[in-house]
């Protein structure tokens, strides 16, 4: 079983190497051998799109970094979870992993970096080392994902889509606590 | 949601910081996400320029068009709302399948392309239509196969089975889509029916009224 897992990974990360690289190729060399399309200026054409979309996020994205560095450098983050440490330690969950849960749909780089420390500190096969990594790969981060795909279409109006990202967050973030207690426990 | 979550973010970290006296560091704070805002912004340039080239082949090609139809039943289920044939499709199909294998740096693109597809189909540019929200929750709750960045952290601080999170990650991201999908259904339920609570939001909500206007088939090659 471990072997086994060990195996996927292996296959995957050479998997991963050679996917961008075939997806490279395969796309203009069926367009220009089955469709005779004029690769280089279909290319050249979709790509002029690629600026300007990168640029119209600009504002969204400022607007959301100021804020999410603002509060995490001002320790109000620290004071919102210190509110809820308690129930953690009630659960007999360990709290360091608590800020994880906050940082995870607001920064990736944050939160990388927060988990990696986490890793560094208690070691990568402790309980708090399996539960980081565990949260820090099951979700992305709700809130850049929300900033930068709805800025690229200028959409204001977001309706329910936070309430779903940061939903499933809290459910992933508390299913792969529960996993990581009960397979590694 | 987003303009009160925001406020409050900036409103907290200043009556926060004046309390604390780290005004001088939420100063500080302010202009470097200012900064890391744009410098991310920039970083996005290069991939977006590539993979939107790259699509476009792919979608002249009608590549697209075959892959949504590989994966047609789930995605028609999920976007009940666009039409099967619609580039959109293609688009939603390449970013899942780039989430999946862990490209992250052309799901984004891809991602980004959909919305845009999209938003071609939405009445009210404004406000995000039900699509849009699903793509949202799918891409939010992210389906990894092999969470690669994690497991070579992992392995940096020699861990003795730097893959063995790798199943409890499989398992906690399945939930966490599941509840994403769950939700976005309930919600769509919900918005579905005609504005019968006037809330503030509500007052564009004819477009409910109004049939999407469905025009683009295949093709796609008119938003140069």
């Amino acid at each position: 079983m471990v072997l086994g897992v060990e195996d996927l990974y292996d296959v995957f990360s050479k998997l991963s190497i050679w996917m961008i690289p075939a997806i490279i190729v395969f796309i203009p060399l069926y367009a220009a051998l089955r469709k005779r399309i004029p690769v280089y200026e279909t290319f050249v054409d979709g790509a002029k799109d690629g600026f300007g979309t990168a640029i119209a996020i600009i504002p969204h994205l400022v607007g959301m970094m100021v804020a999410i560095s603002m509060f995490r450098a001002s320790g109000a983050m620290e004071l919102m979870l210190s509110a809820v440490r308690p129930l953690f330690d009630m659960a007999g969950v360990p709290s360091e992993v608590l800020p994880l849960g906050l940082l995870r749909p607001l920064t990736g780089a944050g939160s990388l970096a927060f988990t990696a420390d986490l890793i560094a500190t208690h070691g990568p096969d402790s309980m708090i080392g399996r539960i980081a990594s565990t949260i820090q790969g099951s979700t992305d981060t709700t809130l850049y994902v929300l900033t930068v795909y709805f800025g690229a279409v200028a959409v204001r109006r977001t309706k329910y889509a936070l309430k779903v990202g940061l939903f499933s967050d809290a459910v992933g973030f508390f299913a792969a606590i529960l996993i990581c207690l009960y397979l590694f426990g | 949601m987003v303009n009160w979550i925001w406020l409050f973010f900036i409103v907290a970290s200043v009556a926060v910081a004046a309390v604390n006296g780290r005004m001088d560091e939420v100063t500080a704070a302010a202009f470097d996400g200012a900064k890391s805002g744009v410098t991310v912004s920039f970083g996005l340039i290069s991939i977006m320029v590539f993979w939107m080239g790259m699509m476009r082949i792919a979608e002249d090609a009608g590549l697209l068009q075959k892959l949504a139809r590989m994966l047609g039943p789930i995605v028609r289920w999920l976007f009940p709302d666009v039409p099967k044939d619609h580039p959109a499709i293609g688009y939603i199909m390449s970013n899942l399948s780039a989430n999946i294998f862990g490209l992250g740096n052309a799901a984004t693109p891809m991602g980004i392309k959909a919305m845009q597809e999209l938003q071609k189909l939405n009445p009210d540019k404004d406000t995000a239509t039900p699509a849009m929200c699903t793509l949202l929750a799918l891409n939010t709750s992210s389906v990894t196969l092999v969470p690669t960045t994690i497991i070579a952290i992992r392995m940096n601080y020699d861990s003795a089975n730097p893959a063995e999170i790798i199943g409890t990650t499989l398992v906690a991201t399945a939930i966490a889509t599941g509840a994403a999908i769950l939700a976005d259904r309930w919600y769509r339920s919900c918005s579905s029916s005609p504005p019968a609570n006037p809330s503030i939001h509500n007052k564009k909500q004819t477009n409910a009224t109004k049939p999407a206007s469905v025009s683009d088939g295949i093709g796609g090659g008119g938003f140069v």
